[in-house]
């Protein structure tokens, strides 16, 4: 489907003579821009680079587990390793990566806007994510912080001897440009919609990013606080977490959690997003159950401000807390069901293509559901006492954070490749690197439910003999996840320097963002466009010339 | 080594061997066959769907579906109702292994990085090892002398968060004698890792020649008299009859205890911590703050003992005590009759 040339909308010129990124060469043009889409280009290399040091921790973290002896890495090591794989990956990859890049890039694009609402607010979030990056290198640098992602207190305010308070500073800092991010989002969402693109025409993708803003800007400040409070503690010695000196530990756990809960759902909601546009578009068909996604979206936003207490059943809170948080987080499911039931339902009666962008949303699919059928058991209180702090754990969330969250980043990557970039990748290597990723993440994670079960903890860097086999298959599937995260860097980068030209619309998709060129003009369009078709109206009616695109397809893919 | 010999190349579950594995085991594998039902129902419409509506013409526009109201109450529904079993299910599990029985066996637990230090209420005290009859309820009552740690034994299915400045408790039932797994399940520092154990499950006649062939010295209680009465010196204020001007212990644990503010409480463990560590918080109704804090002088440990004794002051916990601090030396002379069989056993667990 890539290489139609033909599109009726008058207003595109196929080549604009400007796009946003011929516009300018100079290293000042970019760091000064206010141009959404250069902002969200300069968050994508530094997310990239980020990722692949996270990787990197991984690749050690597997390695080190291949045997049962801590071997490769001794075990203070080991623990700064898995500290800053969990550090870098979230606060750096997770929790920025889809608003700040493809939000950043699209929702303007989407609602038919020249830009965001406060451009400058928006370079300045990139400064901060950038300061907050470089505060976190610069303690991996002096020798790294190993009290786990998490800082529970009291090892973290008392005992830790490594460099908590900058790798702390890190997260405050970075906190602050999620903020603004979400601020500047909901605003954008709320004033500049063009003419006739009322809420309900709004993609979906627009939707969940609302819901993510709104998390983003009443959760965050409670971690900013929270590593405040560490910091008092920390530096000047006022007791507030270790009882030592008169603190309680509890407490902050529950302060952590009452943000990072809900940033399990910054980390996925925008993933879902993606994944409502990617269904769609290769279905032609618009979203089954449109309302009920849009909401569903604001539900998960809403509901997963209270459900903090299901990560502290063994912590020694009350019972009654235990069965109240129990009860909610079942109740907390059933929004992200009702997605993937209607997810799977637009595929009925549609006409499905398997590009790369699908096969990554298809995969999404089956993995999300793993990630979230086993969050049923996580939230059931009686079985989680067994499994909490296990490998159950660990593979739970990171099939839904990397299952989830991470394909479908890479799939609304490879979707939106030819707006972002004005190029064509190589589809043939797109689909071999997704199957790789999917087999090797299965074949990494899988076997982690097992270990869980069996009871080997997780933060360990050695483990008793009897859990090696299954580790072994984990390190296998992780080599081959890695060859498949990394190929997309390499035939990405190529395509971005050789690849074939792009078409203003290749997908013959209704969006807004669809009816400017590939790459768009730093104005965005050249004429403000005015919405008159409905969300996601494949057909003639919004006036794509379908007929015409036909005829110029060369050879019909797949 | 039970486990060593069940194990199958590649293990998939782990032995059970407590009174709570067989119901946590059962809502295991309700989930799983309530996701196994999902995850092939979906996969398979999936797959049915790409398959026969694959793209048959490029940029074909099938008609519009646009949703439906019953079938999205149906699937909000249902996934309700089966959400509620699983939770339900998941609190008479977890009520029943947060309920305490009354007449368990107690054993104290006190966390340090990185090792469990393990007391008896007969005496024995052992290091990343715990000994316990089979068939018998045994309570922990369990507390850290630095930062967080978890008490977790998978072939019990169960464990508990140790937190430093207070206790947590936690209680099994073995069923099946053997040698088991006990990790720290709450990340700790360096050598979190090597913060294990085993659990010994024997037989109860085992068990006793054990203790006695292991009788150290005091029990706790013993040892909390000990403190109370010569080391820390608080027998000077809290005993001598009439007129002592420290509050009455003898018989308090358990019950109501009014203070100077108005408000009052019920004395247990956490509140003799709090009367121990640091007395100026709540004072007792009829008395002076004139007692001490204790703070910084008295590890974790003689804290345990010194609860201990304060509630075998109070009848029934003492008693509980002090019958098995005499049980075990009656134990020995069998003990001795038979010492080759139960000795090579847990010698041979090593
Ligand atoms: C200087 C005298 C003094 C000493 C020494 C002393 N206490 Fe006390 N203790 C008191 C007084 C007076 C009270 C009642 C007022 C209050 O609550 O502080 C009290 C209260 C208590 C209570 C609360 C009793 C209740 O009815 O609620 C406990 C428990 C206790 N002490 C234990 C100890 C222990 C254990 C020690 C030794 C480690 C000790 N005390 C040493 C004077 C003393
Ligand atoms: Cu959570
Ligand atoms: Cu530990």
């Amino acid at each position: 489907m890539q290489n139609v040339d033909a599109i009726n909308l008058e207003n595109i010129k196929e080549e604009a003579p400007v796009n946003y990124l011929t516009n300018g060469f100079t290293l000042r043009s970019w760091l000064l821009t206010k141009d959404h889409k250069r902002i969200a280009i300069m968050y994508l290399l530094s997310i990239s680079v980020f990722f692949m040091l996270g990787g990197l921790y991984a690749s050690a973290i597997r390695l080190e587990l291949l045997t049962p002896a801590s071997d490769l890495l001794e075990s203070g090591t080991y623990n700064k390793v898995f500290t800053q794989h969990g550090v870098i990956m979230v606060f750096l990859f997770l929790i920025p990566a889809i608003p700040a890049v493809l939000g950043n890039f699209l929702i303007p694009l989407m609602i038919g806007a020249k830009d965001l609402a406060f451009p400058r607010i928006n370079l300045l979030s990139l400064y901060i994510y950038w300061i907050a990056g470089a505060l976190i290198v610069f303690a991996l640098l002096q020798g790294g912080v190993d009290t786990g992602w998490t800082f529970y207190t009291p090892y973290s305010t008392t005992f830790s001897n490594s460099y908590v308070m900058l790798v702390g500073l890190g997260v405050f800092v970075n906190g602050f440009s999620s903020i603004l991010t979400g601020l500047n989002f909901i605003v954008t969402i709320h004033t500049m919609r063009a003419p006739g693109m009322t809420w309900f025409r709004l993609p979906l993708f627009v939707w969940a990013q609302y819901a993510t803003s709104l998390v983003m800007i009443l959760g965050t400040p409670v971690i900013a606080i929270t590593v405040l409070l560490l910091a008092l503690e920390r530096l000047v010695g006022i007791g507030i977490f270790d009882p030592a000196i008169g603190g309680d530990p509890i407490l902050f756990q529950h302060l952590f959690w009452f943000y990072s809960h809900p940033a399990v759902y910054i980390m996925i909601l925008p993933g879902m997003g993606v994944i409502s546009e990617l269904i769609s578009n290769f279905s032609r068909k618009k979203i089954f159950g449109y309302e009920f996604i849009a909401f569903s979206s604001i539900a998960i936003a809403v509901f997963g401000f209270l459900v903090w207490g299901h990560h502290m059943f063994v912590s020694g809170q009350s019972i009654y807390a235990g069965l109240v948080f129990s009860f909610l987080t079942m109740v907390v499911a059933i929004p992200s069901a009702i997605k993937v039931f209607n997810w799977s339902a637009t595929l009925y009666k549609g006409s499905i293509s398997y590009d790369t962008p699908m096969l990554y949303g298809l995969f999404f699919l089956g993995l999300f559901m793993i990630g979230g059928l086993t969050g049923l058991f996580l939230g059931s209180v009686g079985l989680t006492v067994h499994l909490t702090d296990t490998y159950f754990i660990v593979a739970h969330f990171h099939y839904v954070m990397v299952g989830g969250q991470v394909l479908a980043y890479l799939g609304g990557i490879h979707y939106w490749w030819s707006k972002m970039t004005g190029k064509i990748y190589s589809e043939f290597w797109g689909k071999i690197s997704a199957m790789l990723v999917f087999v090797g993440f299965n074949l990494t994670f899988f076997p982690q439910f097992i270990l869980g079960y069996l009871g080997m903890p997780r933060r360990y860097a050695s483990y008793p003999p009897e859990f090696q086999v299954l580790n072994i298959f984990s390190t296998a599937g992780a080599s081959i996840l890695g060859i498949g995260l990394t190929l997309p860097v390499i035939y990405l980068t190529y395509s971005f320097f050789f690849g074939a030209k792009a078409s203003a619309n290749p997908w013959m998709h209704p969006g807004l963002e669809w009816r400017t060129s590939s790459p768009p003009p730093t104005e965005n369009f050249d004429v403000p466009p005015v919405v008159t078709w409905e969300a996601y109206e494949f057909g003639e009616e919004s006036g794509l010339d379908i007929e015409g695109a036909r005829k110029s397809v060369v050879a019909p893919t797949v | 080594m039970m486990i060593m010999q069940q194990n199958t190349w590649i293990p998939l579950f782990p032995e059970q061997a407590s009174t709570f594995a067989g119901d946590v085991d059962l809502l295991y594998f309700y989930l799983i066959a309530i996701s196994a039902f999902f995850t092939i129902g979906i996969v398979a419409a999936i797959f049915f769907f790409v398959v026969k509506y694959r793209e048959r013409e490029a940029f074909a526009t099938p008609k519009e579906i646009h949703g439906s109201i019953a079938l999205e109450t149906l699937w909000s529904i249902i996934p309700f109702i089966i959400s509620m079993t699983v939770f339900l299910g998941g609190a008479i599990v977890y009520y029943n292994q947060y309920r305490v029985p009354d007449e368990a066996m107690d054993v104290y637990v006190v966390g340090k990085q990185w090792m469990w230090k393990i007391q008896h209420a007969t005496g024995q005290r052992e290091i990343n090892e715990l000994h316990v009859p089979v068939g018998r309820k045994v309570k922990l009552t369990m507390t850290t002398e630095d930062v967080l740690h978890d008490f977790f034994i998978p072939a019990f299915r169960t464990k508990m968060d140790v937190v430093p400045g207070r206790y947590t408790t936690m209680w099994f039932e073995a069923t099946k004698p053997g040698k088991y797994h006990l990790f720290c399940a709450e990340y700790c520092g360096l050598n979190h890792s090597g913060m294990g154990g085993w659990v010994y499950v024997m037989e109860q006649r085992d068990f006793d020649n054990w203790l006695a062939g292991n009788v150290s010295g005091q029990t706790p209680v013993e040892a909390g008299r000990d403190l109370f009465e010569n080391k820390l010196g608080c027998a000077s204020c809290h005993q001598g009859g009439k007129d002592q001007r420290g509050a009455v212990l003898e018989g308090i644990f358990g019950k109501e205890v009014k203070f100077t503010n108005g408000q009052s409480a019920i004395v247990d463990d956490a509140y003799l911590r709090e009367s121990i560590l640091n007395p100026g918080a709540k004072i007792v109704e009829g008395y002076q703050p004139i007692m001490p804090t204790f703070k910084g002088q008295v590890t974790e440990e003689q804290l345990v003992q010194l609860i201990a004794y304060i509630k075998s002051l109070s009848g029934d916990a003492g008693t509980t005590s002090q019958t098995a601090a005499t049980a075990a030396p009656k134990a020995s002379p069998e003990a001795a009759a038979n010492s080759n069989m139960p000795s090579s056993e847990t010698k041979g667990g090593n």
